[in-house]
């Protein structure tokens, strides 16, 4: 046996294969195609203070090798999340994952709180980088100092696992890596997806109601890669790394250039199994190689032998 | 009836004109007790033009035979590829997809109308209906005659009204301008076709408090309620094209 396990803090996963948020759903959408227990974690589906409607239609176009979505955080709040969806996610048998968005500091404080006392609930993952939203999300996390205060603010009212995705769409990343494990993020999970856009020549219009949105899928991988690369070498806390993920050997790619851990997220679209699959993949690899243990080949690249 | 991922094998492409055509697929397992209106997620090939599966209706069922169809109109790369399939050839379905057309209380009369290639998913609804004892009219709407496409097949299943928006073949004009819809009284309409159609039907209906449930297309990525790119506008809120529908009482649309 292998072990695949990774830790953040003393928060165990039993492998390092979870599924990005906003492309899982609430995991109940791929009852029929997977075992959720399997996997190391599920990234909710971003949760807002106040129930949000989303942008308007079309939030989707299909670009070479990838999608832009301007779906806009639409969700039904916290309340109904407490409420309806709580108890359903309770017993997956992994670990659950809540990624949190807001407007204001106040919204991410405020959800911070409430989910600290969500037993089941091992971890949050703010979200600072949401390009769909025309307050917060991104703005957070494009600017160091509001970076470096959510974090700040969130860290003091949330006592278990903090994660803080970070966006993709500034001049170095590695700065914000560097302010938001300062501030006490205990790992950092990166890339949200790309700002982009997309014409519909035939209509001329564009082919977004918001005209830009974030952009997933292979399309942003060496991208997403090289990010994760220069992140993983920057800070201590544990990175998990995020970005066009559809194969194990995509997956593998991350964790060799020192991610400890994968989300899938776009994949799940395309191959609803794609996330077992991944994993099943990575396993058979480490086996191969003669391996016992996943942390032997996390950074691997990054390593003078 | 649990949702599916499988490897399907056509077993039939036939070309109805320049722009559509219709693929038999069959499997190895038994096919799923398909609901009309329900869809598919069709995998192209994956190549990076093709990223996404491509939603489209059931046709057609044939329990006996296990097999089924999906009618499919030429709009761009994915659906191009898939017109160029032969037999043997392996599919990537996920399936079946969606929630279906009600069924009609009895006494109900009934209206199908189709436009274009929206009237794919009413074939299916038609056999079903007539299963259950009903005969339904069916309205059908084309731009011209070359883009008739396998109407005999409605013959079946009820009376079957043609327009033609040059006059080519049954009433010139569009469905909504058709006779039959001042000769006859419905009490429900079931429509599938262009948005602007769809639009014009609903309206019609509820001018006149007549049933009616529309099948939308919207864009959609995931098919199974994760992604939230189809939503729809509705009295309840933005809904997912794929999981809320894609039948939707207009009542429910904001439209």
């Amino acid at each position: 046996m292998v072990n695949l396990g990774f830790s953040i803090g003393d928060l165990h996963f039993k492998n390092p294969v979870l599924t990005a948020s906003g492309t899982f759903g609430y995991g109940s959408e791929f009852d029929d195609f997977l075992d959720v227990s399997k996997l190391g974690g599920i990234v909710l589906k971003g949760t807002t203070l106040e129930p949000r409607e989303g942008n308007l239609y079309p939030r989707m176009a299909e670009t070479p090798s990838g999608m832009l979505n301007a779906v806009g955080l639409q969700n039904k709040g916290i309340d109904y999340f407490e409420k309806f969806i709580y108890p359903r996610v309770l017993n997956y048998g992994t670990n659950i994952i809540m990624n949190i968005n807001g407007s204001y500091i106040e919204d991410y404080i405020a959800l911070a709180e409430r989910i600290n006392k969500l037993e089941r609930i091992p971890a949050i993952e703010l979200n600072i980088s949401c390009p769909n939203v025309k307050m917060g999300g991104m703005a957070f996390g494009t600017n160091l100092t509001s970076a470096r205060e959510v974090t700040r603010e969130v860290r003091a009212v949330y006592s278990k696992k903090l994660i803080v995705k970070l966006s993709p769409n500034v001049t170095n990343i590695v700065d914000f890596a560097r302010v938001v494990e300062e501030e006490g993020a205990d790992s950092v999970s990166l890339i949200n997806t790309l700002l982009g856009m997309s014409v519909d020549v035939t209509n001329m219009r564009p082919a977004l109601s918001t005209i830009t949105g974030g952009l997933s899928g292979p399309a942003v991988k060496p991208v997403a890669l090289r990010m994760v690369w220069q992140v993983a070498n920057a800070v201590r806390i544990p990175v998990i790394g995020i970005g066009g993920i559809m194969s194990f050997s995509d997956a593998l790619e991350f964790l060799l250039a020192g991610a400890s851990a994968v989300q899938v997220g776009t994949a799940s679209f395309i191959d609803p199994q794609s996330s077992v699959k991944i994993l099943e993949g990575i396993e058979n690899y480490i086996i191969k190689k003669g391996f016992s243990d996943i942390k032997e080949i996390v950074g691997y690249i990054n390593r003078s032998n | 009836m649990a949702k599916r991922i499988e490897d399907l094998k056509v077993i039939g492409n036939k070309h109805l004109n320049n722009d559509s055509f219709i693929l038999e697929l069959s499997g190895n397992t038994k096919i799923p007790d398909f609901k009309p209106g329900q869809f598919a997620q069709v995998r192209v090939d994956g190549s990076p033009d093709t990223f996404l599966r491509r939603p489209i209706s059931i046709h057609d069922v044939d329990y006996g035979k296990n097999a089924f169809k999906i009618l499919i109109q030429i709009a761009g790369m994915g659906t191009k590829t898939l017109s160029k399939l032969g037999n043997g050839d392996i599919l990537n379905l996920i399936y079946p997809l969606g929630n279906s057309f009600s069924l009609p209380s009895l006494n109900e009369q009934v209206l199908l109308v189709g436009g274009g290639c929206g009237i794919a998913p009413l074939l299916f609804l038609g056999r079903y209906l007539k299963a259950n004892g009903f005969l339904p009219d069916i309205l059908l709407g084309f731009r011209n005659n070359a883009r008739i496409i396998e109407f005999e097949e409605y013959h079946t299943i009820g009376n079957v009204f043609i327009t033609t928006e040059d006059g080519s073949m049954g009433e010139k004009g569009y469905v909504t301008s058709h006779t039959v819809l001042t000769a006859r009284q419905y009490n429900r309409i079931y429509c599938c076709g262009p948005y602007t159609m769809m639009k014009a039907i609903a309206a019609y209906s509820k001018n006149k408090n007549i049933i009616c449930e529309v099948s939308l297309e919207n864009l959609m990525a995931c098919g199974i309620g994760a992604c939230m790119c189809c939503i729809v506008d509705t009295v309840k809120g933005n809904l997912c094209t794929c999981i809320d529908g894609p039948v939707f009482n207009v009542n429910d649309l904001k439209w």
